[in-house]
């Protein structure tokens, strides 16, 4: 298990390189969106508009924060449950997209789509909000802000530590640790 | 003849206004209890190193800057009337969701209600969720229940044969939450409820949620079959955040009432690993 540190927009070649079971800290810009916003962005690539941002080399974030504080960028911002994104995630990484990140299982097609056109979903601890928060740098509402908590975000992050789930060779971490601590008690 | 005893609608909201707050920001003790005695015994160094991350955030939070969890939840309240209670002052039910509502605009805690159809963010976080039970005496017990998406979505009621019996429910509460895996954020509580009837026995297995983690049901049947759940969970091998370890669930608690002889409700609702609760008696 290699730890890698990576800046986003990620490349075939930072991809290639993860394995499941890898720690990924990872820096740069990120994009939040969950259930409403990806409803929106798969509507607005089947009516033939453009997306809010390019999701070309970029990990998009399933978070829905809570309020900032006077003074501070973002709230908490653990992330949420994967597997609601099943029915978007093939389509944008088709488009391009390198990575996401949430928390548990998604489904065999998003582990396809990561084979075929090489992504990773990455995996962060569900409840570590508070964490993740203050190791946001800056947040900015760039699409959507009508979805108060689901708006399209634009995040600075600086070393957020994620495990590599499903990488670009169709391996599946969650079941990889399960097999290993299976029957150990 | 007993005394009527007058509660101010008002001190409910201010009570619950407290107690959504506290929730937010600082795990109960019993949880954090828990999760130290699970750091002791786990071997997986992924899962202590989960579980260090857990204590980190859980420490983040107390500063009352950052929630424990963005996902600030539903208000789920139960509250115990006693039957010599008579409110003033108002709706009680009004005052809970005011208390909820400042609760969650003051503490900067996220507003996660919509519309189930146009998923239409109200804003206000409402309504609170209340379940009210009558009981005796001149007490109101308040305990506030703040109930995320990503566990509560890890539950299910399921009407089962008579001759599933113990070992069905065994089976079926030990497979489901397998299956369940990494979603709910482990390590979690797991809630039982058996038998009465179809909605009431999910209310049970919420309620069972709330007790104080570990400790085994008064009936030794019920404790019995907790124990055996629970260590069927821990083999799994889900672990914590579903990285692999020996703590999938902190403890298996379960709640039970009679059923109609042609009926056996089942119902398993899960916390999170932070568990958000907190109580008061006014």
């Amino acid at each position: 298990m290699a730890e890698y540190r990576l800046t986003t927009p990620l490349s075939d070649e930072d991809i290639m390189k993860l394995k499941a079971g890898d720690t990924v800290y990872l820096s740069g810009v990120l994009y939040t969106a969950r259930d409403a916003a990806h409803m929106r962005m798969v509507k607005a690539l089947e009516e033939g508009k453009e997306l809010p941002f390019d999701v070309k080399g970029q990990v998009i974030y399933y978070v829905g924060p809570s309020p900032a504080r006077p003074g501070k960028p973002i709230g908490s911002a653990g992330p949420t449950t994967s597997y609601r994104m099943n029915p978007f995630a093939p389509k944008l990484i088709a488009l391009g997209q390198k990575g996401m990140i949430g928390k548990g299982k998604m489904s065999d097609e998003v582990k396809e789509a990561c084979a075929k056109y090489k992504a990773c979903y990455f995996a962060s601890i569900g409840g570590a909000a508070a964490v993740v928060g203050s190791s946001v740098k800056k947040a900015e509402i760039i699409a959507y802000p009508e979805l108060g908590p689901e708006a399209v975000r634009k995040l600075e992050v600086e070393n957020m530590p994620l495990f590599v789930c499903f990488d670009s060779y169709g391996n599946d971490l969650y079941e990889m640790a399960k097999k290993e601590w299976a029957n150990k008690l | 003849m007993s005394e009527i005893r007058n509660v101010s609608v008002k001190d409910v909201e201010e009570a619950i206004y407290k107690l959504a707050l506290d929730a937010a920001y600082h795990i109960p003790e019993d949880v954090l209890e828990a999760e130290k005695k699970a750091y002791e015994k786990e071997k997986s160094e992924v899962a202590k190193k989960v579980l260090e991350t857990i204590f980190q955030n859980i420490e983040v939070s107390s500063k009352e800057e950052f929630p424990l969890c963005q996902d600030t939840g539903l208000g789920v309240i139960f509250m115990e009337v006693g039957q010599d209670v008579h409110f003033v002052d108002g709706y009680v039910v009004d005052a809970i969701n005011n208390g909820v509502e400042r609760a969650y605009k003051d503490g900067y805690l996220r507003k996660s209600s919509c519309n189930p159809l146009t998923r239409e963010n109200y804003g206000n976080n409402l309504p609170a969720i209340v379940h009210t039970f009558v009981v005796p005496g001149d007490k109101v017990r308040l305990i506030f229940d703040a109930k995320g998406g990503g566990s509560e979505s890890m539950s299910k009621v399921q009407m089962m044969k008579p001759a599933d019996g113990r070992e069905g429910i065994v089976k079926t509460v030990v497979d489901w939450m397998i299956q369940a895996g990494p979603n709910p954020c482990p390590p979690t509580i797991v809630g039982v409820g058996i038998g009465a009837d179809f909605e009431r026995c999910a209310v049970m297995a919420k309620h069972a949620t709330l007790r104080k983690v570990g400790e085994p049901s008064p009936d030794p049947v019920l404790a019995d079959m907790e124990q055996e759940i629970l260590t069927k969970i821990n083999n799994s091998g889900v672990g914590p955040a579903g990285l692999g370890g020996l703590t999938t669930a902190l403890a298996v608690h379960i709640e039970m009432e009679p059923c109609h002889i042609a009926t056996l409700p089942l119902a398993i609702n899960t916390a999170c690993h932070v568990n958000r609760h907190k109580e008061i008696e006014l």
